[in-house]
């Protein structure tokens, strides 16, 4: 987790110089300095991590973000863009002498193609909006992050937002079509397109998870789907969350792709039942959510697929939602972990390391001993489709020697995570939070090829600079070397 | 396979130092596609075999020279398959690599239901310009760790450096297909396919060719025949339609049959006809149409950027009209950056995709 490598004190000359200068083009009240005024963007969706910025600005047109973007370019300031400030990295935590880029007042939906089947909107739209929107014409967009009615479209290109469907529809990269914006110099860009296989190389790729450090969006180009027209949701119950593991992977060994396929365990289902009563099986050891979608003909082919498997895979037993509000019940327990968690524990901090299906009881396992280790409780939800763990671990932040407790307990899963072939982060970012991880995930050598896209993009090291990409001097400080397979790559060279 | 990796990074390096031009070329399958081939040919195959493959993790990783087909071999084996339905291009006895295959990027009929190649790469193994092997990405499905430079190398071809290994997502083969023909004008074709497209249909390929659309419905049986009932047609034979489907995917249909400059025009799929020299065949749905220039003809460049897309020269003996549309200048000043960043000496696949890249 990241410690603060920059000056936290703000400097009042030069925050008057910057808001000034923004104040030439900007109205008074798009241009925030006064304490009261800038606390609320102090931190986003990671609360652990907060600062108040020098400056907010609030720009409403696009001519306004090139201007404060070349702005904050000749002045040298640093810009911290934010959407909705949901993120759960501290992708948006501020900077004591940058500007806090907030896109917030972008909220159009500037046009629907129903017969292309792509709408573009200003990146402050919220995701759940963009499905509102379209529903009337039986469309939807499909990413849907758990925080999907308050994060916006810009903040899930930023991270590369996932979801409970994203095996079957896949994450915000399959289903954004094109972006524009701006570099900090403040050149208008446009990657991607309406039409296939823009020419060269793929800039929306490279854009997109780029956790604000390439470019600021102003405008997305989304790809909508028909809304299929019926789903239903088994829920199975395992005696033991390796069976349920186990179960996963052998829907999938069946030619099955789930429109979700989620698992809990029990700490994370009593919590969660206590909360929503989505009348979860508290006494299973784990449940398995499986969604199939499509014609009504459709589902009934595949439920009946999926519930032949799960049986054979030992589900001690099943409920099939039967109308449209028992399917959202379901879900509304999985949706509302994270608040649940809020409610049994003072605080929790979610990690969101994704792993290799096949070494979940193994992760599962060395989860359970680190409770002991540390002494925190630790309740699982899991994107099983895709092998994106949330373990959640419960923890006093009043309690300074618990809140270190957590952080190393973090630390040691992610670390897991890289170990049996996985990544530090599936869908929050790394932002702030996991900056030291990197150093594990990564070779110096590759840590030095995205700064050298960093370049590229912001050759002058200015928007959102301390996110995403550790310095290699960082990586040394934290002192943990990059391990691939267990060995060391090139154990020839010296470190550092 | 350590002994082969070292030898293509002691060409590398050698290249790099001598300022030397490298070729990276597996089967040589794709030797037409971009800009012309320059520089000294650097063979990655015998860099080859499937490195990891567990079906139940949707997840192969396999090296770069790996044939195409071998690789597609063992996923069908499983029940499985590379859902962008890759073409190969195979020819004159050559047979396409994986590393080609993704460094052109090139999708098939199942990419407007399926997506594109791009959206199938998880992790890549590169070698790049200073002989560094570099991993980005990985072989989990989600993964936003670092910047997705394994899914910028995917088209990239091989100007940032050579594709070590590749892994991509798979997907099961669909439970049933079936294929169906329909009499339809191209104007009501086009028009036909986005309406489909903006219902639960699934059609997992479209070809209109002279006056014949076929289409490809792909899923759950019922779902296959509920489809069947709302767009009629003539339903092919099993053979027919696999035989017809690897006839687009290939361009051995007869459209293509002739030696005219190939025109590949990726436009929006609700572009209506185009105002060009001869008919096109058109796939994807609309969003992808191919036309033969004969000598003379107007290049077919403006009338795709018109409708907001983008026209390649496909197949052509004289690409001096540029092998692909022009960037707007911040985007090639970005390409050049990129270009610089991995491979500083330019020694990789100069003139491919942009003649100073």
């Amino acid at each position: 987790m990241g410690a603060n490598e920059r000056n936290s004190v703000i400097d009042p000359r030069r925050q008057q110089a910057v808001a000034a200068a923004l104040r030439a083009f900007l109205p008074p009240q798009s241009v925030l300095y006064d304490a009261e005024d800038t606390q609320p963007y102090e931190c986003d969706g990671l609360t652990a991590y907060r600062r108040v910025p020098m400056v907010v600005a609030l720009p409403e047109t696009e001519e306004q973000v090139r201007r404060v973007l070349q702005t904050c370019h000749a002045m040298d300031v640093p810009v911290v863009p934010r959407g909705a400030g949901t993120g759960l990295s501290g992708g948006a935590l501020p900077l004591a002498d940058g500007v806090l880029l907030s896109m917030a007042k972008f909220m159009r939906v500037l046009r629907v193609d129903p017969a292309a089947r792509l709408a573009v909107v200003q990146p402050g739209v919220r995701n759940a909006a963009i499905s509102d929107v379209v529903a009337p014409l039986g469309l939807y967009y499909a990413p849907d992050p758990s925080s999907q009615i308050a994060c916006s479209i810009g903040g899930n290109v930023a991270e590369n937002s996932g979801g409970v469907h994203c095996l079957k529809y896949g994450l915000t990269v399959h289903n954004v079509l094109g972006i524009r914006g701006y570099t900090i110099e403040g050149e208008p860009i446009a990657f991607g397109s309406e039409a296939p296989d823009a020419p060269g190389y793929d800039l929306l790729a490279l854009a997109i998870g780029s956790e604000g450090l390439l470019a600021v969006v102003t405008e997305v180009t989304v790809k909508l789907l028909p809304k299929p027209q019926f789903a239903r949701v088994v829920m199975a119950s395992f005696d033991d969350v390796e069976k349920a593991g186990a179960a996963v992977a052998a829907v999938i060994a069946e030619g099955i792709i789930p429109a979700g396929l989620e698992m809990m365990d029990q700490p994370a289902t009593r919590a969660v039942e206590a909360f929503v009563h989505a009348d979860y099986d508290v006494d299973a050891a784990a449940i398995l959510l499986a969604e199939s979608d499509g014609t009504p003909e459709e589902v009934e082919e595949e439920i009946a697929r999926i519930k032949s498997v799960l049986e054979r895979a030992g589900a001690t037993r099943m409920t099939v939602s039967r109308d449209e509000a028992e399917r959202l019940r379901f879900w509304s327990g999985r949706k509302a972990a994270f608040p649940a968690m809020g409610r049994i524990s003072p605080d929790y901090y979610c990690m969101d390391g994704t792993i290799p299906r096949r070494r979940l009881g193994e992760v599962l396992r060395f989860i359970a001993g680190l409770e002991k280790k540390y002494g925190l409780r630790c309740p699982n939800v899991f994107h099983a489709g895709d092998g994106n763990l949330h373990p959640l671990i419960l923890f006093d932040a009043n309690d300074p020697n618990e809140l270190e407790r957590t952080e190393q307990f973090a630390a040691e899963v992610l670390e897991k995570c890289v170990e049996v072939g996985g990544t530090i982060t599936g869908e929050h970012g790394v932002g702030i939070e996991k900056i030291d991880q990197m150093c594990v995930q990564f070779h110096p050598d590759e840590l030095e090829v995205f700064h050298a896209v960093k370049r590229v993009f912001d050759s002058k090291g200015l928007l959102n600079p301390g996110k995403a990409v550790p310095t290699l001097h960082r990586c040394a400080e934290f002192g943990r070397m990059h391990v691939h397979h267990g060995q060391l790559k090139h154990p020839e060279l010296p470190r550092f | 396979m350590a002994d082969a990796v070292q030898s293509l990074a002691d060409r590398v390096r050698a290249a790099a130092d001598a300022g030397m031009r490298l070729c990276l070329r597996g089967g040589g399958t794709k030797d037409f596609y971009g800009g012309a081939l320059e520089g000294e040919p650097l063979d990655t195959r015998a860099h080859a075999g499937v490195v990891r493959y567990d079906p139940t993790e949707l997840v192969i990783t396999a090296r770069c020279g790996t044939p195409l087909a071998q690789l597609e071999a063992t996923l069908d084996e499983n029940g499985q398959m590379l859902a962008f339905e890759p073409p190969h291009f195979a020819r004159d006895g050559r047979a396409a690599t994986l590393g080609g295959c993704v460094a052109a990027g090139l999708s098939g009929p199942r990419r407007a239901a399926a997506g594109a190649l791009r959206d199938f790469v998880l992790g890549a193994v590169l070698l790049d310009g200073r002989a560094r092997v570099l991993r980005f990405g990985g072989e989990v499905m989600k993964n936003v760790a670092g910047y997705d430079v394994a899914r910028l190398l995917a088209g990239s071809l091989g100007t940032l450096g050579v594709l070590l290994e590749v892994s991509l997502k798979v997907l099961p083969r669909p439970v049933e297909e079936l294929s169906l023909r329909l009499e339809l004008t191209q104007d009501a074709a086009i028009a036909q396919l986005n309406a489909w497209g903006g219902q639960p249909l699934p059609i997992s390929a479209s070809a209109w060719c002279d006056g014949l659309l076929h289409l490809r419905l792909s899923g759950a049986a019922a779902a296959v025949r509920a489809a069947r009932s709302v767009i009629g047609g003539e339903a092919l034979a099993g053979d027919v339609a696999t035989a017809f489907w690897r006839s687009v995917r290939e361009q051995t249909h007869a459209f293509f049959a002739s030696e005219a400059p190939l025109w590949r025009l990726a436009v929006p799929s609700t572009t209506p006809l185009l105002a060009l020299s001869a008919a096109p065949f058109i796939e994807w749905g609309g969003a992808l149409r191919w036309v033969p220039t004969r000598p003379g003809d107007p290049i077919p460049r403006e009338a795709a950027a018109r409708a907001g897309g983008h026209a390649t020269l496909f197949r052509a003996q004289d690409k001096s009209a540029g092998a692909f549309a022009p960037l707007d200048a911040v985007s090639m000043r970005l390409h050049r950056g990129l270009k610089a960043a991995l491979d500083p000496s330019g020694i990789f696949n100069r003139g491919r995709i942009y003649p100073d890249l």
